[in-house]
C-alpha cells in the first residue's frame, strides 16, 4: 500500500517529465535534439558513383537504381520508390560536381509539426520517421516541407508517404546509415551534428577560397541534421535556395496560441452580449418574456 | 391481435405518407419527382457516384491530377476550404439572432444552419475522398499532433458538425412532433450558438493558418502572418453573402412554402447588405495591409498581381460599394448581385490560396482532372438535393404552426 519516498519521487519525476515533453513537443517538436546524429556532405569530394543510391535502394528494398550514369544528364528528384538521388552540375570552369539529395532531417521538422496524427514524427534519437499505421493521408507534410522531400504513393489505394528515414533502424543497432557506409570517396561523414559543423567550418577556413563560405543546413529551416559544403551554388545541384532560416513550426506557433484565448474568452463574452441584448429587447417590448429567464 | 397489427401498419403507412411522401401515395410521389431538374441531378449522380467509388479502389493517382508538387487539389481547395467558408452563414446568422438578439433575422436562421450543416457534411465526404488513408481518419482522436493547424481544423470540424447537427434537431423534432425533446433542444440553442461561434472562429481561421508553414511556397501576395485573420473575416463575408444568395434562391424555388408567410425578405437582405459592406471594407483594407506588410507591391504588375487585383478589387471592393449603395438606397437587386459576387470572391480567394498561388514558383502546374471536377459537382448536387428534400418536409423556411407560439 505505502509508496516509498524514492518510488514517489520517481513517479513524480516521470509525470513531470512527460508533461514537460508534451508541452515542448507542442511548441517545437524535439528541438532539444540539436546534437543528434548528422551527416556532412562535402560535394567537392563526391565522385558521382551513386553507390549511395544503390545502398539505399537495397536497404529499403526499393527498385535498383538505373545502371547507366546517363540519368544524371537530367535533374532528378526523390520519388516514392527513390529515397535518394545524386544530381550533377557543371562549374564555370568545366569541372563537374555532384550532390545527393534526401530528407534533411530538420531539427524542428515542418512535416512533423504539420502532421495532425503524429504519423510523421521526430524520434528522440534524431531521425524524422514515418508510421503509416497512423497516417490519414492528408499530405500536409508535403505542403510543409521546405525541401520538397516527402513523396506520395498516388498509384496505390493505400498510399504511404515515402522518404529517407536516416536508417533509423540501423542507427538503433549502432550502425551507420547505409549510404554513408558505402561512400568510397569520403564525401559523406556520419557523426554528431555539432562535430560535423565544426569539421565543415574547419574545412572552409583551412582551404581559403575553395568553398562557398556557407554550411547549407546549419541554419536552413532552423537547422538540419544533414549539412552540405560546396564550391558552387547549391541551387545548381537542385537544392532549394529559398529555405527560410526560421524553423517551420515557429511560423505557425503564434496562430496556434490563439485557441486557448478563443476558448476562454468567447463564451463569457458572447453570453454577456446575449444577456445585454435580451435586456434591451425586454425593455423594448417584452416579446418573449417567458423563456428569457433561462438566459 | 390482427387488428392491432393492422393498426400499426396503417399508422406506419400514414407516417411515411405524411412525413416522407409529402402526403402522396408512392406512385403519385414517384410521378411528382419526374422533373427536368431531377433528371439533370440524376444524370450527375449516375456519372459522379461511380467515380467517387472508383477513387477508393484505384487510388488518387488514377482519379486526380495531383502530383508530388501539387499535393492538394480541388477536393481540398474547393470541397473543403470553400465549402466550409460558404457554410459560415450558420454561425454568423445564428449569432445575429441568438446572441445579438436581432430577432427579425429569425426567418433565415434555420435555412442558414441547414446550409451550414449540409455544407460541412459534404466537406467531410469530400475530405474522405481526398484522404489517402480515409480509414485512419479516427487517428486524429487518438494521436495529438497539437503543433498542427490541421489538428485544430480536424477537431473543430468534428465538434462544429456535431453542434450543427444538434441545432438542426430543433426543426427535425418539430417535423417528427417530438415535443419534449424539442423543448430541451430549443433551450440548448443559445449554448449551441456560443459553441458554434467558438468553433467557427477557431477553425475558419485555422484553415488559413494551414498555409503559415509554407512561407516559400505560397505567393507573397497571399502569404502573410495574418492569413488566419483574413480567413476568419472572409468567412464572415462568405456567410453573409451566402445567406443572401441562398435565401434569394430558396424563396424563388420554394415560393409555395413561403406563401402567406409575412417575412419582409427584402428588408432582411438590405440589412445583410449593410453588414456585408462593413465587413468587406474592413477586409479590403486588411488585404491592403497584408501587401504592405509583405512588401509585395512589386508583384502587383505581374500575372499573379492581376489575379490578386481581380480578387481584392473586383470581388471585394466593388461588391463592398454595391452592398453599401444598395443598402442605402434600398436597391435589393444590387445587394443580391453583390452577394453573388461575394460568394464568387470567396471561392476565388480559397482556390487562389490553396491551388493557384500555391507552389507558384514550381514549373509543374496543377489543373484538376475531369474526375475531380465531376466529384465536386456531385457533392454540391447531393447537398442541394438534401437541402430541397429537407426544406420540403421540415419547418425550415416556414413555421410549424403547432410550434409557432414561442418562435426561436
Amino acid at each position: 500500500m505505502s509508496i516509498g519516498r524514492r518510488e514517489f519521487i520517481k513517479i513524480a519525476a516521470v509525470t513531470a517529465g512527460a508533461a514537460g515533453a508534451g508541452s515542448a513537443s507542442a511548441a517545437t517538436p524535439h528541438a532539444e535534439g540539436t546534437d543528434g546524429p548528422g551527416v556532412l556532405v562535402d560535394t567537392t569530394l563526391c565522385v558521382g558513383c551513386r553507390a549511395c543510391e544503390a545502398a539505399c535502394a537495397e536497404k529499403n528494398e526499393l527498385p535498383t537504381p538505373p545502371e547507366s550514369d546517363d540519368v544524371m544528364l537530367q535533374r532528378r528528384d526523390t520519388a516514392p520508390q527513390v529515397f535518394t538521388v545524386v544530381n550533377r552540375a557543371e562549374k564555370d570552369d568545366g569541372t563537374v560536381r555532384f550532390a545527393k539529395k534526401q530528407c534533411m532531417h530538420c531539427l524542428a521538422p515542418g512535416c512533423a509539426s504539420a502532421c495532425p496524427v503524429r504519423a510523421m514524427d521526430k524520434s528522440p534519437e534524431g531521425p524524422v520517421v514515418y508510421d503509416p499505421s497512423k497516417c490519414m493521408g492528408c499530405r500536409y507534410c508535403m505542403v510543409a516541407c521546405p525541401f520538397d522531400v516527402p513523396k506520395y504513393e498516388y498509384d496505390s489505394w493505400k498510399p504511404r508517404v515515402r522518404k529517407c528515414s536516416f536508417c533509423a533502424d540501423r542507427q538503433a543497432k549502432g550502425l551507420k546509415p547505409a549510404c554513408t557506409e558505402v561512400c568510397p570517396s569520403g564525401a559523406l561523414t556520419f557523426g554528431r551534428r555539432s562535430e560535423l559543423l565544426e569539421l565543415a567550418k574547419t574545412r572552409i577556413y583551412t582551404n581559403p577560397g575553395k568553398y562557398v563560405p556557407h554550411v547549407y543546413g546549419e541554419h536552413e529551416a532552423g537547422g538540419t541534421s544533414w549539412l552540405y559544403i560546396t564550391d558552387l551554388d547549391l541551387e545548381k545541384l537542385a537544392f532549394r535556395a529559398d529555405v527560410p532560416e526560421k524553423d517551420i513550426p515557429s511560423h505557425v506557433s503564434g496562430a496556434l496560441s490563439a485557441p486557448p484565448f478563443v476558448m476562454t474568452l468567447w463564451p463569457p463574452l458572447l453570453m454577456g452580449l446575449y444577456v445585454f441584448s435580451r435586456r434591451k429587447n425586454g425593455a423594448e417590448g417584452e416579446e418573449h418574456g417567458k423563456e428569457d429567464h433561462h438566459g | 391481435m390482427a387488428s392491432v397489427q393492422a393498426g400499426a401498419v396503417t399508422a406506419q403507412q400514414s407516417f411515411v405518407r405524411e412525413k416522407i411522401l409529402l402526403g402522396m401515395g408512392w406512385r403519385e410521389y414517384a410521378r411528382s419527382c419526374c422533373t427536368k431538374g431531377n433528371a439533370i441531378a440524376a444524370a450527375i449522380l449516375v456519372v459522379g457516384l461511380p467515380i467517387f467509388v472508383y477513387r477508393f479502389i484505384a487510388g488518387l493517382g488514377a482519379t486526380t491530377a495531383l502530383s508530388q508538387t501539387a499535393p492538394w487539389g480541388l477536393w481540398i481547395g474547393f470541397d473543403m476550404m470553400t465549402g466550409i467558408a460558404l457554410a459560415a452563414g450558420g454561425f454568423t446568422i445564428g449569432a445575429t439572432v441568438q446572441i445579438f438578439g436581432l430577432e427579425e433575422y429569425h426567418p433565415i436562421e434555420r435555412p442558414a444552419i441547414l446550409t451550414a450543416f449540409l455544407g460541412y457534411v459534404m466537406a467531410v465526404i469530400g475530405l474522405l475522398a481526398d484522404l489517402g488513408r480515409p480509414w485512419n481518419i479516427v487517428m486524429a482522436m487518438f494521436n495529438f499532433g497539437t503543433a498542427s493547424a490541421l489538428f485544430e481544423v480536424a477537431w473543430c470540424v468534428m465538434c462544429y458538425t456535431t453542434v450543427l447537427l444538434l441545432e438542426f434537431t430543433v426543426p427535425a423534432f418539430e417535423w417528427l412532433g417530438w415535443r419534449k425533446l424539442h423543448a430541451v433542444m430549443r433551450k440548448a440553442l443559445i449554448g449551441l450558438t456560443v459553441l458554434s461561434v467558438m468553433f467557427s472562429t477557431m477553425h475558419q481561421s485555422a484553415l488559413g493558418s494551414l498555409f503559415l508553414l509554407a512561407p516559400t511556397k505560397l505567393h507573397p501576395l497571399w502569404y502573410t502572418p495574418f492569413i488566419f485573420v483574413f480567413f476568419f473575416i472572409s468567412a464572415i463575408i462568405a456567410g453573409i453573402s451566402m445567406v443572401i444568395v441562398e435565401s434569394m434562391l430558396s424563396h424563388r424555388a420554394f415560393h409555395s412554402q413561403v406563401a402567406g408567410n409575412h417575412v419582409d425578405m427584402d428588408k432582411l437582405t438590405l440589412g445583410l447588405g449593410k453588414a456585408g459592406a462593413l465587413v468587406m471594407f474592413a477586409y479590403f483594407f486588411l488585404k491592403l495591409q497584408g501587401v504592405i506588410d509583405g512588401h509585395a507591391w512589386g508583384y502587383l504588375p505581374t500575372a499573379y498581381g492581376a489575379l490578386f487585383l481581380v480578387e481584392t478589387v473586383g470581388f471585394v471592393l466593388v461588391p463592398a460599394f454595391l452592398f453599401a449603395y444598395g443598402a442605402r438606397n434600398a436597391k435589393v437587386k444590387l445587394v443580391r448581385a453583390a452577394g453573388v459576387m461575394g460568394v464568387l470572391g470567396v471561392i476565388l480567394n480559397r482556390l487562389n490560396v490553396s491551388i493557384v498561388a500555391f507552389n507558384w514558383n514550381q514549373p509543374v502546374r496543377y489543373v484538376p482532372s475531369a474526375s475531380e471536377v465531376i466529384v465536386s459537382i456531385t457533392l454540391v448536387t447531393i447537398g442541394v438535393l438534401a437541402f430541397r428534400w429537407i426544406v420540403n418536409r421540415m419547418p425550415i423556411l416556414r413555421e410549424d404552426p403547432r410550434f409557432a407560439a414561442g418562435h426561436h
